[in-house]
């Protein structure tokens, strides 16, 4: 029986007047990576970014449903709580206006860790888990910004995992890399998977192929299928879900 | 005639460049004049002798002291209550009826003629209080009335601040306020800095507010706390100008020198920190 | 622990951001407070429209009509020489001013601004007012024209820099749907951008008419402080915010002379309070 992380049941999601997520009901297990594909506007964004709570931003939010984390109800959780627990990783490199370190330890630093000593053995084990240990390690004190785009996207990622979550998302992280980068990073991801839940947003349909082992496809605010990755790509169930992967429309 | 729309531009050009020069002329040459009839009476014993002879000779060192006391009483009462009353805007308030009532106040805090600070400064501080005339009533007065200038700069400066910064932060677990903390405000500090600094400017500058409450004519010492009365570099040419006859007209153009060179260096400074942080902003 | 520390910041922060609503209510009331008194030895028609401004009279007369209209006079002169020179400049630095002098030209213009109004007035004093005299072969120079025209230079920084801003957030796409249509530069301007963004140029008239309306001590020494009725611009006059300057000082706390200056100063409130909030009304009028 594979443990569940995540437990969705009718999840509604309106901005204003617009009815952005319709319905969605779902599991998500530990240890997976759940691909979420489909075209723009199809909600997948806002879905994640339910998870870890970061429509609440979001002026005229409004949820209703369920969505159950280690058997407690993550809508009614307070906010940091959430996101202790849950990291993700944006679609830009967002590496904040600070050296390499300082990055990769605001996390803790933020939840209290003051011990210097500590901070570093946190700042190594992040860097080493993102890959990006060796290229950085003599310059831990430069700005974030000198990094490349790959470079700083896995940066991100070190300072996702150094505050130790429980589940990680991705949204659409390889946007803005190139093919070496975009690869690194998805070496890293399927490395992740053994010791995180790993849910990813993205574009591009073949990514999800390689990396996720189910798919999840949202269309117009709907979830219209979700399966084992290899079935969907080869024997879809539903039409919709066919022609996106086809690249008839999207 | 034929109508010719090339020549009916030149002329309009032509004259707009006369009003431009209209404008920025007259600033050159009241700049000028000052400079140069005032400067003869610039000396180290102009900024830091007492006046004598009734305030025609002597120095205005009492004046300086006086107005330093006020601007930095001021922004002592001005800079958190501003800082923070721009960190409500910028983070925390929602679009509502609510937010824009608070944002029409500071657009009429902003507007309130300086003598009507004045009055109100001398009927809550000086009376109702009873503080009476003093560095404090004046410092308060002057801090209100500077409170705008400082939250609509603040509140710029942090609204700059990209939206994504705050999402990361959030992303990592961090609270809220430490969100603002450590990210939102260190890297609006350039545009907060520069609102203190004008604000100081404009402090310094005002005469109206502190008329009836604080401003002495004549103090023949320094004032020893903050409830006693002072005097004030904006008075003090105005009393020498208007209220105190056969002053030797270098003595006036002095004190109105050192008046100017205080407030436009404020403003110098304000626009350079201004250009140096966003020269610097890494993104 | 952390928690309770961010709770006190957090309420502090809203309580701070309440504060310009709780300032602008104090300011009213304790106008009020000190100004409704006057009410009990004149009517608020006799105030307003009376014609004799003699406070230390017996019985006093407080009638503030010279006043009203000394104010109405200077800001009047002001303003017809401010506006047209204030957008005409605005124009050319939006429009035409090549880039290497339109920014030191913003410069000088935001330098103006900044020139405290006493030393303003004290230049009025010792140029300005002389001058006037002898042009125009007065006995003094104190006049309201005097005072106009350094009020227009007051409020010229202030009308220049926020037309400035609302000539140049006109979209580009209306300049070049113009140019395409083959028209000069100015006929874009007159015909397109300027009607384009008059709301903003409006907004910007209004804050430098009431940036002169409250202005007090260039026009205390420039204008000649006689509360009489004006007749002719080239006279001495008395402003309502000169006024309060003026005597004040010698007004005795609790008299009703004291209260004569309060309900001067709730006119002047009203007066910006009701320009202010006009102007941003037409600030952020979407076009």
């Amino acid at each position: 029986m594979v443990a569940q992380k995540f437990d969705i049941k009718d999840l509604n999601i309106w901005f204003g007047d617009t009815h952005s997520l319709k319905d969605v009901s779902m599991r998500i297990d530990a240890n997976e990576i759940l691909s979420v594909i489909g075209p723009s506007n199809s909600g997948k964004t806002t879905f994640l970014r339910m998870l870890n709570r970061l429509n609440d931003l979001q002026p005229n939010f409004k949820v209703a449903g369920r969505v159950e984390y280690g058997g407690k109800d993550l809508i009614k959780m307070a906010p940091e709580e959430v996101r202790r627990k849950i990291g993700m990783v944006f679609a830009l490199p967002l590496p904040l206006p600070l050296s390499i370190s300082e990055n990769v330890c605001y996390g803790p630093r933020m939840l209290g860790v003051n011990n210097k000593k500590k901070l570093e053995e946190i700042t190594e084990r992040a860097l080493k888990q993102a890959y990006l240990w060796d290229e950085v390690k003599d310059r831990l004190g430069t700005s974030a910004f000198k990094l490349s785009g790959g470079q700083q996207q896995r940066l991100c990622i070190a300072r996702t995992l150094a505050v130790e979550p429980d589940v990680i998302l991705f949204d659409e992280p390889c946007s803005g890399l190139d093919p070496i980068s975009t690869a690194k990073v998805e070496e890293a991801m399927l490395i992740l998977k053994q010791q995180y839940t790993i849910v990813l947003v993205t574009n591009n349909v073949k990514q999800a192929a390689r990396v996720g082992g189910r798919t999840a496809f949202f269309l117009m605010g709907e979830l219209i299928e979700l399966d084992k990755t290899e079935k969907m790509f080869t024997a879809p169930g539903d039409k919709r879900t066919e022609g996106y992967i086809r690249g008839e429309f999207g | 005639m034929t109508h010719n729309p090339i020549r009916t531009q030149k002329i309009a050009f032509f004259l707009l460049f006369l009003a431009t020069l209209l404008i920025v002329v007259p600033v050159g040459l009241i700049v000028v004049i000052i400079i140069v009839k005032g400067l003869p009476a610039i000396n180290w014993q102009f900024l830091t002798d007492m006046p004598r002879q009734g305030m025609r000779a002597g120095g205005i060192f009492p004046a300086i002291v006086g107005t330093i006391y006020l601007v930095l009483g001021a922004i002592i009462f001005a800079l958190p209550i501003g800082l923070l009353a721009a960190i409500y805007l910028s983070e925390y308030a929602k679009e509502n009826y609510l937010t824009r009532i608070i944002k029409l106040a500071i657009v009429n805090l902003a507007g309130v003629p300086s003598v009507v600070y004045g009055l109100f400064g001398l009927a809550l501080f000086v009376v109702f209080f009873k503080f009476g005339a003093s560095i404090l009533s004046g410092s308060l007065t002057l801090g209100i009335m500077i409170l705008p200038i400082i939250i609509t700069t603040s509140r710029e400066a942090l609204e700059s601040v990209p939206q994504s910064f705050r999402e990361v932060s959030l992303s990592l677990g961090a609270s809220k306020w430490q969100t603002i903390r450590h990210t939102v405000l260190p890297n609006a500090i350039g545009g907060i800095i520069t609102g203190t600094i004008l604000g100081i400017g404009r402090a310094a500058g005002e005469t109206a507010p502190i008329l009836f409450t604080v401003a002495a004519f004549y103090l023949p010492r320094l004032p020893q706390s903050i409830f006693d009365q002072a005097m004030a570099l904006p008075y003090h040419l105005y009393t020498i100008s208007t209220q105190v006859p056969n002053v030797d007209e270098k003595v006036r153009y002095g004190t109105a020198l050192v008046l100017m060179v205080l407030v436009l260096f404020m403003n110098l400074i304000a626009i350079v920190i201004r250009y140096r942080f966003r020269k610097k902003k890494k993104w | 622990m952390r928690k309770i520390k961010e709770f006190i910041i957090e309420n502090l922060i809203l309580i701070c951001g309440l504060a310009s609503i709780f300032f602008v209510v104090l300011i009213f009331l304790f106008l009020l407070k000190e100004g409704l008194s006057v009410f009990k030895i004149v009517s608020p028609l006799n105030f307003l429209f009376g014609k004799s401004w003699y406070p230390i009279s017996e019985p006093p007369q407080l009638g503030i009509l010279p006043l009203i209209l000394g104010s109405m006079m200077v800001t009047a002169g002001a303003a017809i020489i401010s506006i047209p020179i204030g957008v005409a400049c605005a124009v050319y630095i939006a429009e035409i001013a090549p880039p290497k002098i339109k920014e030191p030209l913003k410069a000088g213009i935001e330098l103006l601004a900044a020139i405290p109004s006493v030393v303003l007035g004290f230049i009025g004093m010792v140029t300005l007012v002389p001058w006037v005299k002898q042009l125009f072969n007065l006995p003094t120079g104190l006049t309201a024209l005097s005072g106009s025209i350094m009020l227009a230079f007051m409020a010229m920084p202030t009308i220049v820099s926020i037309a400035e801003d609302a000539l140049y957030s006109v979209p580009k796409s209306y300049k070049e749907g113009a140019f395409a249509l083959g028209a000069t530069h100015w006929q874009t301007i007159k015909r397109v951008i300027l009607p384009a963004s008059s709301s903003g140029i409006l907004a910007a008239v209004m804050l430098g008419i009431g940036r002169v309306i409250g202005e007090t001590m260039a026009v205390m020494m420039i204008t000649g402080n006689s509360a009489v009725i004006p007749h002719s611009i080239l006279i001495p006059i008395r402003t309502l915010t000169a006024t309060i300057a003026a005597e004040m000082g010698e007004a005795v706390v609790g008299s009703e002379h004291y209260f004569a200056l309060f309900a001067i100063g709730i006119v002047l409130f009203v007066i910006s309070f009701a320009i202010n909030v006009t102007a941003d009304l037409f600030l952020h009028k979407k076009q």
